[in-house]
């Protein structure tokens, strides 16, 4: 069993979470509202962060489930922490793309930046440090997730840079760190070179 | 080389503006009216006549698939499913379309639906992919405001409705029963079939499940025609492919290419060549980590299409090609796979679930020589024991990467243990 004693007693979710609540149930047919339990269980993990027994317990009433079936989805899905995180998730791709163009690396720099191994908690709880699988920007390997933004082409270096920053209370621009233009070949495109548009720059 | 004026996906690298009037500078949302007025057969069948091939990795015909659903709607509403699971290692292709082009999937959405008599389309989006969600439900909502998406869309007298619906961190749910089963509110479990979704899918109503490359090509294939498309690529293998190509090369990228493209030739003309040097190159998984892995002989003559890459026992997947470099401990890239489907299982099926740990756990042994020379059978066995013996194919897909190694590399699998017998040996 494992430890019960950060669990609360109760949940609600806030005025506006559970307006962005019933939204998601309204994207459902009339009857098939047990389809937002995944919206709802992220909602009280953004509220919180992370999905305490309680909420279930809210989000089951809610939408008229047996609590056993929330749970069954809570812990089938690997985004949802069961357990408190930090305020920074840093989730550190390692699957082959990413081991390919150097996720070891990234994965030693990150432990060594905030002083911890995969799977914990820093003591000033600011950041969490998970080891996850492929995160579909393979192309931009290796790259690192920290809450809902991708750090893509790192390096030992600038795995440490960002991690600094954030330390710092700054927000680093994600995506590539290495300047390149997203899944652009990095020194320029060998497609697309060739066309004009009337739409203006991103 | 495909020119650029036969390319779909415009504004892959994010270098315009994506909302609806950088997407409408761009030709989206042109005539949709006109495509929708043309009706449901007309569309069903240019589909077909394109030669488009699922892009999801199974390369069923998106057409004949559009063709399976019931041709009235009965008491049962239809549904679209689109399929934005993207998380085979090496894919990251859906994700460039969904926040540079998220126009085209919208409308592809509404084209779809209308063909297939649904009035509600669901995009079923990997959680992690947070801001290309936020682009979608962007995109929904400048389309629905400027009349193309809702009540009557595009003035066709047709409503259609999209919702983003995001998963959790899930890789199973990209099989597509276990994609309908998490949109209804559950753990991501494939189902047996039949029934197929045409039949019985979404709330237990017909469904059609495509992929996102799928359905945002449609709207131009509609717009240009059939031939166009299908002129382009080798027969039975045509139309245009978003390649991924990352690992050892000099410029890891994203690109739009013909299909049947050779191999060499994408990787040299777009991604900057192998890194030392073609000859440096050891090995190449041509369709995500899903499909067996080539070596350099068979990367030198194979294109990159359908029928090629299966007549080498290895497959187009999703076009996600990973190239590795002498450099690469392959055993440990394999080992590396076999611990992500351990991980993915859903645990459902017996094979699945007890033998991507059996395979994970004798690949790690194997990593290090930690082995009998007769292992090497012994984990050969174990991957026939699940392959064709599951409900869905992740068991076949653990199983292949696994027999691919071995296939090719055995020798480098039986030196190891020997070097490691024989310093023990020696000790």
């Amino acid at each position: 069993m494992s430890d019960m004693t950060h669990e609360p007693d109760s949940f609600a979710f806030t005025p506006e979470y559970l307006e962005k609540a019933k939204a998601f149930i309204a994207k459902y047919p009339k009857g098939r509202q047990q389809s937002a339990v995944m919206p709802l269980l992220d909602l009280a993990q953004r509220q919180d962060g992370w999905v305490s027994r309680a909420a279930m317990e809210v989000i089951a009433d809610m939408l008229e489930m047996a609590p056993i079936r929330v749970e069954e989805v809570a812990t089938f899905y690997t985004m949802y922490n069961r357990k408190p995180v930090g305020k920074f998730h840093v989730q550190v791709c390692t699957n082959l793309p990413c081991m390919l163009r150097g996720s070891d690396d990234v994965a030693a720099a990150a432990k060594a930046a905030l002083g911890v191994e995969f799977g914990d908690m820093t003591k000033d709880g600011l950041f969490t440090l998970s080891e996850v699988e492929c995160l579909g920007a393979c192309v931009n390997a290796p790259m690192m997730q920290i809450n809902d933004d991708y750090y893509e082409d790192l390096t030992a270096e600038t795995t440490k840079a960002v991690l600094e920053a954030f330390k710092r209370g700054e927000t680093p621009k994600p995506g590539p760190q290495n300047g390149r233009q997203f899944s652009c070949p990095a020194g320029g495109p060998t497609s697309l070179t060739e066309l004009s548009f009337q739409g203006g720059k991103a | 080389m495909l020119r650029d004026s036969d390319r779909i996906f415009t504004n892959l690298y994010g270098l315009h503006d994506w909302r609806l009037a950088g997407a409408r500078a761009r030709g989206d949302w042109d005539g949709t009216k006109e495509i929708l007025a043309k009706g449901r057969d007309w569309i069903i069948e240019e589909m077909k006549n394109s030669g488009l091939r699922g892009r999801g990795g199974a390369g069923f015909p998106t057409g004949v698939k559009w063709s399976f659903m019931p041709k009235t709607e009965g008491p049962r509403p239809h549904y679209l499913v689109i399929n934005a699971d993207e998380g085979e290692p090496g894919t990251c292709k859906d994700r460039e379309m969904m926040r540079f082009d998220p126009h085209k999937l919208i409308e592809g959405a509404l084209i779809a639906s209308f063909a297939i008599g649904a009035h509600a389309a669901y995009i079923y989006i990997r959680g992690e992919f947070v801001r290309e969600a936020e682009h979608l439900n962007y995109a929904i909502d400048e389309a629905r405001a400027a009349g193309l998406l809702g009540p009557n869309a595009c003035g066709s007298g047709w409503d259609c409705e999209v919702y983003v619906h995001r998963g959790a961190g899930a890789y199973i749910c990209g099989e597509e029963s276990a994609l309908i089963e998490s949109l209804e509110g559950k753990k991501g479990q494939p189902r047996l079939k039949p029934p197929f979704p045409a039949g019985v899918g979404l709330y237990g109503c017909p469904t059609t499940v495509n992929n996102v490359e799928s359905i945002a090509v449609a709207p131009t294939i509609l717009r240009r025609g059939a031939s166009w498309f299908a002129g382009l690529g080798k027969p039975n293998n045509t139309g245009t492919k978003v390649f991924c190509i990352s690992g050892h090369v000099n410029t890891p990228c994203n690109v739009e290419e013909e299909m049947g493209i050779p191999l060499k030739d994408l990787i040299e003309k777009h991604a900057g060549g192998v890194r030392g040097g073609w000859d440096n190159l050891l090995a190449i998984i041509p369709g995500g980590s899903s499909v067996p892995m080539l070596n350099k002989q068979q990367c030198e003559e194979v294109t990159m299409d359908f029928d090629a890459l299966r007549a080498m026992r290895s497959g187009l997947g999703t076009a996600a090609v990973i190239v590795m470099d002498k450099s690469t401990d392959l055993v440990r890239g394999i080992a590396r796979l076999s611990k992500f489907y351990w991980h993915e299982s859903c645990g459902q099926c017996t094979p699945c679930r007890e033998g991507t740990g059996w395979m994970y756990r004798m690949m790690q042994r194997m990593v290090t020589g930690n082995a009998e020379l007769s292992e090497i059978d012994l984990l050969e066995e174990i991957s026939r024991q699940i392959e064709g013996h599951t409900i869905c194919a992740l068991g076949d897909a653990a199983a292949w990467p696994v027999q691919g190694l071995i296939r090719t590399f055995r020798p480098e699998l039986e030196r190891r243990i020997k070097e490691r017998q024989a310093k023990i040996q020696a000790a």
